[in-house]
C-alpha cells in the first residue's frame, strides 16, 4: 500500500513515461504480442511502478512482445485508473493494468465503487511475503520473545506499518497476533506514510516492532539494520535462509502481497489468451529471472481462473479479518 | 578519509562521469523548469538510462547531476513566473518572485544559484565529516517532535502578517490547514471531505493548488500592469550582486547550510521544511527594518530558503548511506536505483565499497560547481523570459500551469480543480488576502496531523507535550518566534510614552 501515497508528491508524466524501455525487439519467431500499453495506477517509484516496468523490460528484451509503453495514472489510491479502465474500455484492449493485495481490501471497505469482479483478470505473477521485524539492537530475537514483551504490555508494545489502519501491513500484524491466540483488537498499530519513516521510527524505538514487506526487510537486514523476527512464507525464503517463518514458531499464519494484471472488461478471449501465454513464456527467461532476482520477488503464477479462485480466497480471508477489527 | 577522497576524485573526474554530471546537470535544469516534474520524477525517469550503464558511480553521478539540475530549475519557475513546482521550492518565490517583479530578475537567478551552491557544497562537506557520526542524530526526532518541527515551520506564516494583515494571514492559514484535510489521510482508511468524488479521494495535489493560488493569479495580474517588465531597462539580465549585498546574504547562507542540513538528516522532515523553517529563523533574525521587507523582495529571504534547501537535500543522503532509510521521496527512488546496481546502502556501505560512498560524496561537490559554471552564464538568457511581451507571456503561464496541473497526475479534474482555484485565489488576491499562508498551511498540514494523531495514539492523550523535553522546547521557540514581534513592538511602545 505503499504505492498509494505518492499521489502528492509530483509525479511522472505519461509522455515521458515511455522513454524507459524504447527498444523494439525484432519479430523473432516466438514473439507473441506486438506491444503491450501498461496502465499502473500509482505514481512513478512505487511497488506497482516496478511491477509493471519490470515485467515490461523482460517481456521486451526477451522477444515476447515488440514493444511495452507505460502510463502512471495515480489517484484515488488507485481507484482512478480502475475507474478509467472500466469507462474507457472499448479502446483500451492493448492495456494491462497492474494491481496488487490493496484492490481485495479497497473494495472491501468500499473505497472503490468496483471490485476485481469488473475487471477481465489476466494474471497474477509475482508476490511479496511479509515479515514482521525489530531493530538490530532490540533483545528480542523470535516471535515467542516479542509475544512476551508484548503480553506484558500490549499498548505499551506498539507495531507500525506503512499503510493505514485496516491497510495492508496492519492486517498482517492483525493476523500474526490473532493466530497467536492474542486479541487481534488489543493491537496498537501505529500508521506511516511510507516505509521509511516506518523503518526509522522502529530504529528510533518510537516502536517496537514493523509490520513491512518481505523483500524490503530483507534488505535491511542485509544492511545490518534489522532483525527478521517472522515471515509470512509456508517454507523460508532463499533469499534470507536464517529468518524463521510465523509456521515454524507454532503461528499458523501465512499471507502473500501478490501482483498481478487485469485487462478492461469485455476483452476477447483470444486477446485474454494472448496475454496469458505471453506472461507464463516469460517465467522461463533469463530475463525475467534478472528483473525478478534485482527486485526479490517471488514467482507466484496464477493464471485465469486459478487468478479468480485465488483472489475469492484472499477476499474471504482479509473480508473476515476486517469484519473482526471493526474496518468493516 | 584523504585516500578515500582521492579515490572518490580518480572516479569522479573521469571524462566520462565529466560529461555525464554536464548532461546530468542541463537534462535536470530544463525538466526542473517545468511545474509538474520535480527531482523525484526526473530522476525516476533518468533511473533506467543511469541501471543500464552498470556502473553504480557513473549512475550516481548522472543521477546527482540531475538532481542538482532539477531543484535549480525548479527555483527558477519559482522566481520568475511565481509557478513553483515543488513544494521545497516555495519558499523561494516568497521574495523570487518579487524581486523578479521589480527589474531584478538576474540578481534573484544569480543569488539563489550561488545560495544553491553553498548550500549544496557545505552540506556535503558536514556530510563527508560527519556522516558516520550522524546517522544517531537520524533517529533522534519522534513523531511528536515532527509535530513540533512542523509547528516551528508554520510561524513563517508571520512574514504575511504586516500591519493590519494579521487576521487575514490567520484566516489564511487556517484555510490551508483545512485543505489538508481533504482526502484519505496517510493514517485514516476512509476518505474526508471528498463528497464522494473519486478524484478527491487524495486530496488536493500540491502542484495544482500552487498554480491556482500563486501562479495563475499572478498572470491574470499582468494584464493590469502598465507594461511589460522588459521596457524598464536591460536591468533583469543583470547579474551583479552588489559588496554590500554579499555581505548582507553570507551569515544567512553560512546559518542555512548548516540548519537546512540537519533537518535534511531527520528522515520525517526534508527540503520543504527546511526551506520554511530558514525562511522564518532568517527573518526574526534579521534587524527590525529588513524584516518588514520579507515577502517583498527581500535578498535574505531568497537566500534563506533557497540554501536551506539544497543543504537538506544533501542532509538527506544521511540516513539513506549511513542507515539504508529513505528520509523523502527522492532518497526512496535513488535507493531502489542503487538496490538495483547491486549496492546496499548501510552502515557497512563505508567498510564494504567505500569507493561507491566516496564517489556518491564526490559527485555532489562535481555536480553543485558544474551547475554554478553552466548556470550562471545562462541566467541572462533565461531571465529574459520576463522581457517577452505579455501578449504572448501570459498564454505561456497559462498554459505552463495546466500543463503542470495536468501531468502531475494525469487526470483532467486537476484541470476543473485548477480553473475553479484560480478564480478563488484571484478573488482573494483582489480583496488583498496574502496567499503564501494559504499554502503553507496546506504543506504543513497533512504532516502535521499524521504525526501529532501518531504521538496521540502513541502516549494516549496529549501528554507527550510535556513528557518529552525537545517537543516542548521547539513548541515554545514557536510560540516566541509568533509573539516575541508583537511583545516587542509594545516594549517598545510602553518605553516611549
Amino acid at each position: 500500500m505503499k504505492t498509494m501515497k505518492m499521489g502528492r508528491r509530483a509525479l511522472i508524466a505519461a509522455t515521458v513515461a515511455t522513454l524507459g524501455l524504447g527498444t523494439p525487439a525484432f519479430a523473432d519467431g516466438h514473439q507473441i504480442l506486438d506491444d503491450i500499453h501498461f496502465l499502473i495506477p500509482g505514481g512513478a517509484g512505487g511497488g506497482w511502478d516496478g511491477t509493471a516496468r519490470g515485467t515490461g523490460e523482460a517481456l521486451t528484451e526477451s522477444g515476447l512482445i515488440g514493444s511495452a509503453s507505460f502510463e502512471n495514472m495515480s489517484g484515488g489510491g488507485g481507484g482512478t485508473a480502475i475507474g478509467y479502465l472500466i469507462e474507457n474500455a472499448e479502446s483500451l484492449e492493448g492495456t494491462l493494468m497492474v494491481n496488487s493485495t490493496p484492490i481485495v481490501i479497497r473494495s472491501l471497505t468500499g473505497v472503490f465503487p468496483h471490485n476485481f469482479r469488473d475487471l477481465t483478470l489476466v494474471s497474477g505473477t509475482i508476490g511479496d511475503y511479509a515479515a514482521i521485524v525489530v531493530g538490530k539492537d532490540s533483545p528480542i530475537n523470535t516471535m515467542e520473545e516479542f509475544l512476551a514483551v508484548y503480553d506484558a504490555d500490549p499498548s505499551g508494545t506498539p507495531i507500525g506499518g506503512g499503510s493505514v489502519p485496516g491497510g495492508m501491513d496492519h492486517l498482517v500484524a492483525a493476523m500474526v497476533m490473532e493466530a497467536s491466540g492474542r486479541d487481534a483488537l488489543g493491537v496498537n498499530y501505529i500508521p506511516y506514510d511510507a516505509g521509511g519513516t516506518a523503518m526509522a521510527a522502529l530504529l528510533s524505538g518510537e516502536i517496537a516492532a514493523l509490520s513491512t514487506g518481505f523483500s524490503e526487510a530483507v534488505d535491511l537486514s542485509n544492511a545490518g539494520e534489522v532483525k527478521i523476527i517472522g515471515v509470512t512464507s509456508s517454507d523460508r525464503v532463499d533469499a534470507a535462509p536464517e529468518a524463521m517463518t510465523m509456521m515454524e514458531q507454532g503461528i499458523d499464519t501465512t499471507f502473500v502481497n501478490w501482483r498481478g494484471f487485469f485487462g478492461a472488461p469485455g476483452l476477447s478471449d483470444e486477446k485474454v489468451a494472448a496475454y496469458q501465454s505471453a506472461i507464463e513464456a516469460m517465467y522461463e527467461t533469463p530475463e525475467w529471472e534478472t528483473v525478478r532476482a534485482r527486485n526479490g520477488w517471488v514467482n507466484i503464477h496464477n493464471s485465469g481462473d486459478d487468478f479468480r479462485v485465488f483472489l475469492e480466497e484472499q477476499e474471504t480471508v482479509i473480508g473476515e479479518l476486517m469484519t473482526k477489527l471493526g474496518f468493516l | 578519509m584523504l585516500e578515500g577522497i582521492l579515490i572518490g576524485l580518480q572516479t569522479a573526474l573521469s571524462l566520462q562521469n565529466l560529461l555525464l554530471v554536464v548532461a546530468g546537470c542541463l537534462i535536470g535544469t530544463f525538466i526542473g523548469m517545468l511545474p509538474g516534474l520535480g527531482p523525484m520524477s526526473i530522476i525516476a525517469i533518468m533511473i533506467p538510462v543511469a541501471i543500464s550503464m552498470g556502473d553504480p558511480s557513473a549512475a550516481l553521478i548522472l543521477l546527482a547531476g540531475v538532481y542538482y539540475g532539477a531543484i535549480f530549475g525548479g527555483s527558477t519557475s519559482s522566481i520568475l513566473l511565481n509557478a513553483p513546482g515543488v513544494a521545497g521550492t516555495v519558499a523561494s518565490s516568497f521574495d523570487g518572485y518579487p524581486m523578479a517583479q521589480q527589474g531584478k530578475a538576474g540578481k534573484a537567478l544569480t543569488i539563489a544559484a550561488i545560495a544553491s551552491f553553498a548550500g549544496g557544497t557545505i552540506g556535503a562537506i558536514l556530510l563527508m565529516i560527519f556522516a558516520p557520526m550522524l546517522s544517531s542524530v537520524a533517529l533522534l526526532f519522534h513523531s511528536a517532535e515532527y509535530f513540533a518541527l512542523m509547528i516551528v515551520g508554520l510561524s513563517a506564516i508571520a512574514a504575511f502578517a504586516g500591519r493590519g494583515q494579521v487576521t487575514k494571514a490567520l484566516l489564511m492559514t487556517v484555510l490551508g490547514l483545512i485543505m489538508a484535510t481533504v482526502g484519505e489521510g496517510a493514517l485514516f482508511n476512509l476518505p474526508r471531505f471528498t463528497m464522494g468524488i473519486m478524484d478527491l479521494q487524495s486530496g488536493f495535489g500540491f502542484i495544482t493548488l500552487a498554480m491556482a493560488m500563486f501562479a495563475l493569479p499572478e498572470a491574470v495580474f499582468l494584464v493590469l500592469k502598465p507594461k511589460n517588465l522588459g521596457d524598464d531597462g536591460g536591468e533583469i539580465k543583470d547579474l551583479r550582486i552588489t559588496r554590500a549585498e554579499a555581505r548582507a546574504i553570507a551569515p544567512v547562507i553560512g546559518r542555512q547550510s548548516i540548519q537546512g542540513f540537519f533537518i535534511g538528516v531527520l528522515p520525517g522532515a526534508g527540503a520543504t521544511i527546511a526551506s520554511f523553517l530558514g525562511y522564518a529563523v532568517e527573518r526574526n533574525l534579521a534587524p527590525k527594518h529588513e524584516q518588514d521587507e520579507f515577502g517583498k523582495g527581500s535578498i535574505k529571504g531568497l537566500a534563506a530558503p533557497e540554501t536551506a534547501n539544497n543543504a537538506a537535500c544533501t542532509g538527506s543522503f544521511v540516513p539513506l548511506l549511513t542507515l539504508g532509510i529513505p528520509g523523502s521521496g527522492t532518497t526512496a527512488i535513488l535507493l531502489g536505483a542503487l538496490i538495483a546496481l547491486n549496492v546496499t546502502p548501510g552502515p557497512r556501505l563505508m567498510i564494504d565499497e567505500p569507493q561507491i560512498f566516496w564517489a556518491v560524496i564526490m559527485s555532489m561537490f562535481i555536480g553543485n560547481l558544474v551547475l554554478l559554471i553552466l548556470n550562471l552564464p545562462l541566467i541572462p538568457y533565461i531571465a529574459k523570459l520576463l522581457a517577452i511581451p505579455r501578449n504572448y507571456l501570459i498564454p505561456f503561464i497559462m498554459f505552463f500551469t495546466l500543463m503542470g496541473a495536468y501531468i502531475g497526475q494525469n487526470n483532467a479534474t486537476e484541470l476543473l480543480l485548477l480553473v475553479g482555484f484560480g478564480i478563488c485565489g484571484l478573488a482573494l488576491k483582489f480583496a488583498s488576502y496574502p496567499l503564501p499562508p494559504l499554502l503553507i498551511g496546506f504543506i504543513l498540514g497533512g504532516m502535521m496531523e499524521d504525526n501529532f494523531s501518531r504521538s496521540m495514539q502513541l502516549y494516549g492523550g496529549m501528554s507527550f507535550i510535556w513528557e518529552r523535553p525537545m517537543t516542548l522546547g521547539l513548541l515554545i521557540i514557536a510560540v516566541s518566534l509568533v509573539f516575541l514581534p508583537g511583545l516587542r513592538a509594545l516594549l517598545a511602545r510602553s518605553k516611549g510614552v
